[in-house]
């Protein structure tokens, strides 16, 4: 009776855009110009999305709210390997690819400012709610990429989550099923090594969170999660598999998250200040703006344009926003079911009572 | 225990019908409706080539195939979180959860998700999909295996709660449960799932959620309960009946959406009313049905409301669980110290 191994496995890491934008062209993908530069302006229109979230949060003017500043490339970059029908599967640091999936940002805002009505996206969208309870999500990727199969539904669920959300059990189970009943689904996983004040390293023993998959019989990649390009090579190849029916895999693009956890946190009390000076210099925005130029696709004119244009988005955005008339209080009970039972209709009297109505 | 069976009495049996078993009369209609509806799907631990089990699912997966019924991992949260999935993916799921004691690693799932989705994106998006679980005492197994918190799931907003007390109700209510937009909880008195046959339409036919039964009629006192306490109080009735006490049984069927109309009616009818629960007795459904008597039916009323329930204990292992639940005579018990207000 030998001892023999049963199972070897191998995690790779991919990048292909370096910090100071020069590309390992073994690796690139083959994107024309226009679509290069439209991953850059997505990332843009994120980030400057972002910071007026940010803003308006100290103005009173939304509650609390989680950024995505950092992980632009991340989202990006998973965006625009996505095909139309494909499905977004949020957790609560995605408005990134919400948007880039077609969510409008003034919902996004309305969500962070405390209006279920941030979640009714227009129709023909194929983005679940955010989800805050972490991993919960990933479960709902694997049993809709599950009836994408059943379905014969050329589309593809992805799952989001955080490096916290790998150590719920939710993570696990939903990674099993996927793997036992070969989903329709890609796990992505951004990993920001923060879970509010606890790094990485204290989620969990192992090197990375790609190779976790292994134990669930799939492929799991890491990529540099702030190199737009690599995300991009490993989401197509991920979703490719997915479509052709041979299950599910697991991406961790590894990102830093930049801001607080939300605006209610303050990570002076946690983070080692040198850490951002060293992720700066790995800025996702920046190094794909220095590639584009080398490439002779970028210049300060076009910079200036689309900053002008972002500028003219969030202010759109905004004002959409602040034309959201206030909720309907009876809203609070009227949406628990599709037919209200006797005491939900009671306590919608009792509240339309109240505010008059 | 001893065998007597519900009674019929708002309902027509037409022609063409079997004698079932409760076991058998869920297991029938899941296959008519995975019949009739190509979306309905049937996922849990040994549902497949096991059949459940309790052989609920027993013939699904040769009837189906394992695209329709399909076995899982061993993995309660999974289990509803997929089914949530399936659901949002355009299918009619139903989980099977192996007992209600082991709910509990789904509850997440179920309490952050399953209830909310519809409220979330303000019917946007809507869960059309049904929890299934055997729930209660009466079997003597192990620990675990016994518990009734149908309280917890009432107490969260949005999941609506079935639980029939016989064969007809529970292929009715089933049905009803299944083609609702809403997530139900449906749970299965395993004590009484192979206790009683009865005559169930071979037919389709649903029994409404929200629809109260009254099994008896009755001018003297109510006596309120769901699930497998029906049993007690039928048994209860019967020896009430012997004594000049002309007792009402109203079994609720669903207590989400609860019908108070039938609650209301009839104590305002009879004057006096126990409820009788499996649950523990604190913050128990019993306490909720009490309340809205003192709302709606206070001047009713000839006596305080009697609560028969279980124990605020954890559910003793089998060789206690006799003491622990309610019996006919504790019930006849709180029915006559109302009687002698």
């Amino acid at each position: 009776m030998p001892k023999k191994p049963i199972h070897e496995a191998i995690t790779m890491r991919l990048e292909v855009l370096d910090k100071d934008g020069k590309v390992d062209k073994a690796f690139m993908p083959d994107l024309s110009g226009d679509q290069l530069q439209a991953m850059y302006r997505s990332m843009v229109l994120m980030r400057k999305i972002d910071e007026k979230a940010l803003n308006m949060q100290r103005q009173g003017r939304i509650g609390t709210y989680g950024s995505i500043r950092g992980q632009e490339a991340a989202q990006a970059g998973l965006a625009a390997a996505m095909e139309p029908q494909d499905w977004t599967v949020p957790s609560f640091r995605e408005q990134g690819i919400m948007m880039a999936r077609g969510v409008p940002a003034h919902l996004i805002y309305a969500f962070w400012k405390g209006d279920e009505r941030g979640s009714v996206f227009p129709e023909g969208v194929r983005c679940l709610p955010i989800a805050i309870p972490v991993a919960s999500q990933f479960v709902h990727a694997a049993g809709l990429g599950m009836a994408l199969k059943l379905k014969g539904d050329d589309a593809v669920a992805v799952g989001f989550g955080g490096d916290g959300s790998t150590s719920e059990g939710d993570f696990h189970e939903a990674l099993n099923f996927a793997g036992v009943f070969k989903a329709r689904t890609v796990f992505f996983v951004q990993n920001n090594q923060w879970a509010i004040s606890v790094p990485f390293r204290q989620q969990t023993a192992a090197q990375s969170i790609a190779q976790r998959a292994h134990g669930y019989g799939f492929e799991g990649i890491q990529v540099d999660g702030n190199d737009i390009l690599a995300v991009y090579v490993a989401s197509k190849e991920a979703l490719d598999r997915a479509r052709r029916g041979d299950g599910p895999t697991l991406i961790e693009a590894l990102t830093y998250r930049m801001e607080n956890h939300t605006t209610a946190d303050d990570a002076t009390r946690y983070r080692p200040p040198e850490d951002l000076d060293y992720w700066r210099q790995r800025d996702p925005v920046d190094r794909m703006r220095k590639f584009l130029s080398s490439q002779k696709l970028w210049s300060d004119k076009k910079e200036q344009a689309l900053l002008e244009e972002c500028a003219a988005t969030v202010e759109a955005e905004v004002a959409a926003l602040e034309a959201m008339p206030a909720p309907d209080p009876t809203d609070i009970v009227s949406y628990m079911f599709k037919e209200l039972p006797y005491n939900l209709r009671e306590q919608r009297e009792q509240l339309a009572r109240e505010v008059g109505r | 225990m001893s065998n007597v069976a519900p009674q019929p009495s708002l309902r027509a049996v037409p022609e063409g019908a079997e004698r079932l078993t409760l076991v058998q009369a869920v297991n029938r209609a899941l296959a008519q409706e995975m019949e009739t509806d190509p979306t309905v799907l049937v996922l849990g631990e040994d549902v497949g080539k096991d059949g459940g089990v309790f052989r609920v699912t027993e013939g699904l997966l040769d009837a189906f195939g394992a695209g329709r019924v399909m076995d899982t991992p061993l993995a309660e949260s999974g289990i509803v979180g997929v089914a949530v999935g399936l659901a949002l993916g355009g299918f009619r799921p139903i989980a099977e959860l192996q007992f209600m004691g082991f709910m509990y690693p789904a509850v997440n799932q179920m309490f952050a998700h399953v209830a909310r989705y519809r409220n979330r994106t303000r019917g946007r998006y809507h869960l059309p999909m049904v929890i299934r679980m055997p729930y209660g005492g009466g079997i003597h197994p192990p620990e675990h295996h016994s518990e009734s918190y149908e309280a917890l799931l009432v107490n969260t907003p949005g999941l609506k709660v079935a639980i029939p007390s016989n064969p007809y109700d529970a292929k009715g209510l089933l049905l009803s449960a299944i083609r609702d937009d809403d997530p139900v909880v449906f749970l299965e008195p395993k004590r009484i799932y192979r206790a009683f046959r009865e005559e169930v339409p071979s037919e389709s036919y649903t029994v409404p959620l929200g629809k109260a039964n009254v099994v008896k009629e009755g001018k003297d006192i109510t006596l309120i309960s769901w699930g497998s306490m029906v049993r007690q109080a039928l048994e209860a009735h019967e020896a009430l009946g012997r004594e000049g006490v002309s007792a009402e049984v109203v079994d609720l069927r669903t207590l989400v959406p609860l019908d108070v109309d039938a609650i209301i009616g009839s104590v305002s009818k009879t004057g006096r009313a126990v409820v009788i629960h499996e649950g523990p007795r604190t913050s128990g459904f019993g306490a909720e049905v009490v309340a809205l008597i003192n709302e709606r039916a206070l001047l009713d009323l000839q006596a305080p409301v009697q609560r028969v329930t279980g124990f605020d204990s954890v559910f003793p292992y089998s060789m206690l669980e006799q003491h622990y639940l309610p019996s006919r005579e504790r019930v006849v018990a709180a029915a006559k110290k109302a009687m002698e207000f």
